[in-house]
């Protein structure tokens, strides 16, 4: 349960860095509104729904990292057998990764009120979504027909697992993404469109960087980095 | 702090606030089905919940029959016995306890207590509410599939729950309850979503976090941890659903079934015990976290006395919050884990006795001198104090590990548990009930009904609960259909589970009339007027009671004080709304705490 409770470590420091500036030790029963004084709610108020997708991104984000904790449970049995990566994985990489500046683009564009680039960065952002999406189903299809299927072994559970999970989650984003484009031609100023490319961009970043973690613990990598880490601390 | 401008009466003039669209339901689907107002959603979720509960009571009900006269009724076979258990532990904790406190209570109050118009995202939260129904309706089609319902017990321990033998697990009954399980907690995710980012986004002018009322500070933290340890019912519910539909092994062992050996193998039981705690404790938090902010309102309300520590009782709700994540394995001392793993968890479940002891003193403490008023919403929050006490007493010695594997699997343990996470926060439940229903009515529920409910079900409840405690300590073991026959049992056993039964019979009858109670007085209770605690909380302080759509007419309310100014000295009542502005306390610190 190692990543799990390092990942809960993660959210209780940003949680007590918050909580430590919401006046916690006030002693709210010696305040007197009527003398003047009206505690001011933050200066520069965050529209509800980034904090609400932040939110929620720590749900995915302890989510996954149950996940991995139960991989890295599981592992340490004797039947586990590790999973040949197949190498179109690496083309599907580069695709969320494209996918990924796409949208970093078309929030630039919209913060400099550039239509057509915002076009054209949020039609790029979907169509290399889409074929990283395909890729990992010709990646499932190319296992299966090597004999890693399904069944075959926990490790194989876990990829097919935990791929299909990463990818319905990259699916919910892109009908938020089809009904953001949706938008980019109907709504006439940039303006309104600010928020929902922002979301769309920190939603995809994250997915990324999930992504990128769950490579580095098939490849081996991330276990290196725990080894190291471990001679280092001994 | 800024300095704001003073009109002439010393008030700060309320933020204007225009007028939405939304608050003007176009037909009564959208006012009442399909609604996005966060009260009446908070109604359909009580609802469906209490329904949920009476499906769960009579559970109890059959379960106690066999207990208390094993044999008699031969429709409640080991297999039934088993379904019986199964489901009224799940309904219980999960589609009562939690959708009641954070989907009804969490909907109805936080708007209100802190001065918001609704929800920050009302479609979501429709939503949400609509998700959850059908998490009950696929759980309780559960009883009408061949098979019926799993018996797998409520934590649903593989491998046997998904072996042929239990109930529903080589049927419908296991698959059922996984799907619904992962419905249920999509439907909270939006849920509680919407709570946490209310409490943040929402909040009044002046409402700071030190100010808000202890219910909300306690519904607000156990829908952040609900947030955080549901994702791990959700990861072990898919990874089961794979190895019951497709075949995988994450939790089957190689085993041999009937003689044939079973095509898996290496699957860990025990990935899915610190999965399902890992959920399973912080779960019993996210009932309790509830129940003691709204206790603590009860309490303070009613004995016109400002909150005792409310500094120490948001510290204590945050401790307790962030240690329940690193208690669970002390639900696994008997799975053969390290010892060392075990002085760990022994530790930090007996470290989070501290914050609690805490709340429990400063509970105490509000009551010493208080003018206290012993109304139905009194007794219960009183009530509530002496069992949480009592179950909670009961889990230090569970928590250690040495008592723990003796006692663990007899009925000690289920008297313990239904102490601390049963009667306990139903006991709030009820408090909280006899306490809104006239802000979401405007009627008061009727006294004496109430106050017998109280009497019948608080004495009820120790009848039922403090004889198991002796049965569990005698060694009679839970789980189990029939024990007539084993040697060690003396016939005084019998006789004290045939008085439990008889017992539970009547606790369970008299909720009729608290449920007559919520019908009748709709109609004939006595008007309430808008305040009739004559409490300080915003909720209290609307223009109309009940409280239409977008809550508080033209202007929200802005806020002077905290949560808790009763009987301050000098003040012309013995009670400061918390949008009331002046007079000015008679000495600094005086109703200190």
């Amino acid at each position: 349960m190692g990543s799990i409770l390092f990942f809960l470590s993660v959210l209780a420091i940003i949680a007590t860095w918050w909580l430590s500036r919401q006046g916690l030790a006030s002693k709210p029963w010696l305040e007197q509104g009527d003398a003047g004084v009206l505690p001011e709610l933050s200066p520069q108020p965050v529209d509800p729904a980034t904090i609400g997708l932040r939110v929620f991104l720590a749900v995915v984000g302890s989510f996954f990292a149950l996940f991995i904790s139960a991989y890295t449970m599981r592992m340490q049995l004797p039947d586990w057998r590790t999973l040949p990566l197949p190498p179109i994985l690496w083309l599907n990489t580069t695709m969320l990764v494209l996918s990924s500046i796409a949208l970093h683009g078309a929030k630039v564009a919209v913060q400099r009120g550039e239509r057509t680039e915002l076009k054209v960065s949020l039609i790029a952002a979907g169509i290399s979504a889409l074929a990283f999406l395909s890729g990992q189903l010709v990646a499932w299809q190319q296992l299966t027909s090597e004999g890693y299927g399904l069944t075959a072994n926990p490790a194989n559970d876990f990829f097919y697992v935990l791929t299909g999970a990463h990818g319905l989650h990259l699916l919910g984003g892109l009908v938020a993404l089809a009904r953001t484009t949706e938008k980019a031609w109907r709504v006439p100023t940039t303006e309104r469109l600010r928020l929902p490319v922002e979301l769309c961009a920190t939603y995809w970043h994250f997915l990324l960087l999930l992504w990128l973690l769950l490579l580095s613990i098939w490849v081996g990598w991330a276990g290196e980095l725990i080894d190291l880490c471990r001679q280092l601390l001994a | 702090m800024v300095d704001v401008p003073l009109g002439s009466t010393g008030a700060v003039a309320a933020p204007d606030v225009e007028d939405v669209e939304l608050y003007h339901p176009h037909s009564w689907v959208t006012k009442y089905v399909f609604s996005q107002d966060a009260k009446i959603i908070a109604i359909q979720y009580a609802f469906v919940a209490l329904s949920v509960g009476l499906v769960a009571l009579v559970l109890s009900w059959l379960m106690r029959l066999q207990l208390g006269f094993p044999g008699v009724f031969s429709f409640i076979d080991a297999n039934a016995y088993y379904q019986f258990i199964t489901m009224h532990g799940m309904m219980m904790v999960v589609y009562v306890l939690t959708a009641l406190f954070l989907g009804g209570f969490g909907n109805y109050l936080i708007p209100l207590m802190i001065g918001a118009r609704d929800m920050v995202f009302p479609y979501v939260n429709m939503l949400s509410f609509w998700i959850y129904f059908l998490a009950v309706l696929i759980l309780v089609a559960s009883f009408f599939v061949p098979g019926g319902p799993t018996g797998a017990g409520w934590t649903l321990y593989p491998p046997q729950a998904i072996t042929t033998g239990t109930p529903g697990g080589q049927e419908w009954g296991i698959i059922l309850m996984l799907v619904s399980l992962m419905v249920f907690i999509i439907g909270f995710t939006m849920g509680g979503l919407n709570y946490v980012v209310t409490v943040l986004q929402s909040r009044a002018r002046g409402m700071t976090l030190m100010r808000m009322p202890l219910t909300v500070w306690g519904i607000f933290t156990a829908s952040f941890m609900a947030l955080l340890a549901f994702p791990a019912l959700f990861v072990g519910a898919v990874m089961m659903l794979f190895d019951r539909v497709l075949g995988t092994s994450f939790f089957m062992p190689a085993m041999v079934e009937m003689g044939q050996p079973l095509d898996r193998n290496g699957g860990s039981p025990l990935l899915f015990q610190h999965l399902f705690w890992f959920f399973g404790h912080p779960e019993v938090y996210i009932v309790a976290l509830p129940a003691f902010g709204i206790v603590s309102d009860l309490i303070s309300t009613h004995a016109r006395r400002n909150i005792f520590g409310y500094r120490m009782m948001v510290w204590a709700l945050l401790a307790i919050g962030a240690l329940s994540f690193i208690v669970w394995a002390h639900h696994m001392y008997v799975s053969g884990m390290n010892p060392y793993f075990g002085f760990f968890f022994a530790t930090t479940t007996l470290i989070i006795a501290i914050p609690t002891a805490i709340k429990v003193y400063n509970w105490i403490l509000t009551l010493w001198r208080g003018d206290i008023h012993l109304t139905a919403p009194m007794l219960f929050a009183l009530a509530f104090i002496v069992t949480f006490v009592n179950g909670g007493l009961t889990g230090l010695f569970l928590g250690n590990v040495v008592v723990d594997v003796p006692l663990s699997d007899t009925m000690f343990v289920v008297a313990h548990f239904h102490m601390v996470m049963g009667v306990a926060p139903i006991l709030v439940i009820f408090g909280a009930i006899y306490h809104w229903y006239p802000k979401v009515t405007g009627r008061m529920l009727n006294d004496a009904l109430g106050k017998l409910h109280f009497w019948v079900t608080f004495l009820g409840a120790y009848a039922i609960f403090f004889p198991m405690h002796y049965l569990g300590l005698m060694g009679i073991p839970r789980r189990y259909h029939d024990i007539a026959d084993m040697a060690f049992v003396p016939p005084s056993a019998h006789t004290l589970n045939a008085f439990i039964t008889i017992v539970a019979l009547i606790v369970g009858a008299a909720q009729l009339a608290f449920v007559f109670n919520l019908f009748w007085s709709l109609r004939y209770g006595k008007e309430s007027g808008g305040n009739p605690w004559r409490a300080t909380t915003l909720e209290w302080q609307t223009p109309e009671t009940p409280p239409p759509h977008g809550n508080w007419g033209k202007h929200v309310p802005v806020v002077y004080r905290w949560a808790y100014d009763y009987s301050v000295p000098g003040a012309d009542e013995d009670f400061l709304p918390q949008n009331q502005s002046g007079p000015t306390r008679a000495a600094p610190g005086a109703g200190h705490g």
